[in-house]
């Protein structure tokens, strides 16, 4: 009973020594796990830009800018490559954009909620969907059956037959983005509208879709970096396997990015651990990398402050 | 007076009724759900027309061989080739992707929702993340080409393909998956309440005794759900495992060698499998075996979201 009368000291109070250990072991365990995604983030860059250095500075200039991209003759026309990005994802919008946000548009404000229990979760079903399935069917189904019927000079494979299979895979996307921005938009908004005496689609056109722009601009950008990051679709319907010259018709075969990444990587004489094709593909993959990252992180900014504004 | 300003009045109530009705005569507003309605069932009739038609093509497939197409390996022949080779693969990487992802992921949500202070250096951790969540697949592919590959082959478990097999892959997937795991188990976590943290630390518990007995358990359902869902995606990817060298041509199975031979030689995965038929020259692989290689994945993928639907509907708390 001696320490009773002792004046309690902080040491006292701060309890069982092993059981502080414990507390700051788990802290640094967790700690270090939140330190992997950093890590990874180092990786990637290194990995990319190490290799990609070392194929801008072996590299001659002149073959940046040639007839087409064909790595395996020495040609790296880079704008090959960029042009037949631009399109399959344009093309991919122009069909993706009318379907989503008219789905959104739909889902959220017209739908009864029985009928949004049942179609929502079938678009969520579609956006799980792999890009393989979708590759095989812009081969089997979208390019016979839609893109040759449509235009008759077309070949089996072609940038337009991929863009229209990018544009089903990115639809889902924006349909429940822009679903989730528009049903965020508070209701008096909705009510201001109708005791003015609006109807539904003047109030879904000039009320609801302005209050939500930022999240359904969000949405968009978010699928034109999925469209623009999409790999299988593009290599199994685009064609051009071995290489592609340069041109704007999306009848022609083409190829993207991550096509020609994917291309080089499986070619029939398998890249070796050398030589500056194999190098092409790491600065390939730096220029996709950059251009994801910029298009994600302004969709990010845009959601963080459309999510200041109503809550 | 009063008439003027009732005038008035009636003037601005009108413009104001005018300009928000548009003037516009009362078949738009039913025009316009009515093309609302038409896209939103377009995009639904898309999906159907997908799986119809898959369905269709793949189903002389399984008429013909029943469930032997689902276990007999690969072949050369069409007549015996199947899908067994691509389960097992798939199964080896998502086994992989559960052990490293899994724990790594959670840890990390915990720290960033628990522990973190509201920072700078938090703000950059979440930042990246989120970043590295829309990094595009192919680029992980390279990744695991230019990290992960050389690694396998260091630590010894590079075998007859030099770093180029399942393990490799396996690691490849994890880190691909790894953001979405934190962004998912982040939300659950950030959903239990703090008045059940309080009670904890009420009674005298230290952090890691509160989220291990309380904020864990509470947030479990959301994790389990986002694993589970994460895990189907990381099954339907291709791109990376192109990228890594996965097997897209036939090759011999090791029948009976050693576990060991088995984990570092030649492997492939169910979506490369598809990818692969639909190359062959043969017709009969891109024309009926890729499409019942399809309905496989779909029908695994679709136990998974079944799983993860089902997980959350019988543990979900309502607080």
């Amino acid at each position: 009973m001696d320490s009773m009368a002792r004046a309690l000291t902080p040491k006292d109070l701060s309890g069982d020594p092993r059981r502080r250990r414990r507390e700051s072991t788990v802290k640094f365990l967790f700690f270090t796990a939140g330190l992997v995604s950093i890590a990874l983030s180092v990786l990637i860059i290194v990995s990319l830009a190490g290799e990609a250095w070392s194929f801008i500075s072996q590299v001659e200039l002149s073959s940046l800018w040639t007839i087409g991209w064909f790595p395996r003759r020495g040609l790296y026309d880079i704008p090959t490559l960029l042009i037949a990005t631009i399109i399959i994802a344009g093309i991919g919008m122009l069909i993706a954009i009318p379907l989503g946000l008219g789905a959104a548009a739909y889902l959220a404000e017209y739908a009864s909620p029985r009928m949004r229990k049942w179609l929502k979760p079938t678009l969520e079903m579609l956006a799980g969907i792999p890009s393989v399935v979708l590759g095989f069917w812009a081969l089997s189904f979208i390019s016979p059956e839609v893109v040759q019927r449509l235009f008759s000079t077309a070949k089996p494979f072609t940038m337009m037959a991929a863009g229209i299979a990018v544009g089903v895979l990115i639809t889902p996307l924006i349909a429940t983005v822009s679903e989730d921005a528009m049903r965020a938009v508070p209701t008096p908004l909705r009510e201001a509208s109708y005791g003015l005496g609006a109807n539904q689609s003047t109030t879904v056109r000039k009320v609801v879709f302005p209050a939500a722009l930022s999240g359904v601009v969000a949405s968009l950008i978010l699928a034109l970096s999925r469209a623009i990051g999409e790999t299988m679709i593009v290599f199994m319907a685009a064609g051009a396997v071995g290489g592609a010259l340069r041109t704007w018709n999306p009848l022609q075969p083409g190829q993207t990015m991550t096509a020609a990444i994917a291309s080089l990587a499986t070619g029939s004489d398998q890249v070796a651990g050398e030589g500056l094709a194999f190098q092409s593909l790491f600065f390939v993959g730096l220029l996709l990398f950059l251009l994801t990252l910029a298009l994600n992180s302004m969709s990010n900014r845009i959601v963080r402050r459309f999510r200041e504004q109503y809550t | 007076m009063t008439a003027a300003t009732d005038r008035k009045r009636k003037a601005t109530a009108d413009a104001v009724s005018a300009s928000i009705r548009s003037g516009g005569p009362n078949w738009k507003p039913l025009a316009f759900q009515g093309l609302l309605l038409v896209l939103l069932l377009t995009s639904m009739l898309i999906l159907v027309a997908l799986l119809a038609d898959i369905a269709v093509s793949a189903w002389p497939t399984f008429q013909s061989r029943g469930l032997s197409f689902v276990t007999s390996g690969l072949s050369l022949n069409p007549e015996t080739a199947g899908v067994f080779t691509g389960i097992v693969g798939s199964l080896v990487i998502a086994g992989i992707v559960i052990i490293l992802a899994f724990p790594i992921g959670v840890a990390a949500a915990v720290y960033l929702e628990e522990y973190a202070p509201d920072n700078r250096w938090t703000r950059f951790v979440d930042t990246t993340v989120r970043n590295l969540a829309g990094v595009p697949s192919i680029v992980y592919g390279l990744l695991g080409l230019a990290i992960f590959v050389p690694l396998v082959r260091n630590i010894g478990l590079g075998g007859s393909t030099s770093g180029k097999n399942v393990v490799a892959a396996g690691i490849t997937m994890a880190a691909l998956v790894l953001p979405i795991v934190v962004i998912t188990a982040a939300e659950a976590i950030r959903a239990v309440p703090s008045s059940i943290r309080e009670a904890g630390f009420g009674v005298g518990a230290t952090q890691w005794e509160v989220i291990r007995s309380h904020v864990l358990p509470s947030a479990l359902p959301g994790i389990l759900t986002g694993t589970v869902l994460t895990l189907a995606r990381a099954l339907g990817e291709t791109a990376p495992l192109l990228v890594i060298g996965v097997a897209t041509g036939y090759f011999a199975p090791a029948g009976n060698a050693t576990m060991f031979d088995q984990l570092t030689g030649s492997y492939t995965a169910l979506p490369v499998i598809v990818f692969s038929w639909t190359r062959q020259t043969q017709a009969e692989f891109a024309d009926t075996l890729a499409p019942a290689a399809i309905i496989v994945l779909l029908v695994v993928l679709f136990i998974l979201n079944g799983v993860a639907i089902w997980l959350r509907n019988r543990t979900e708390k309502k607080w």
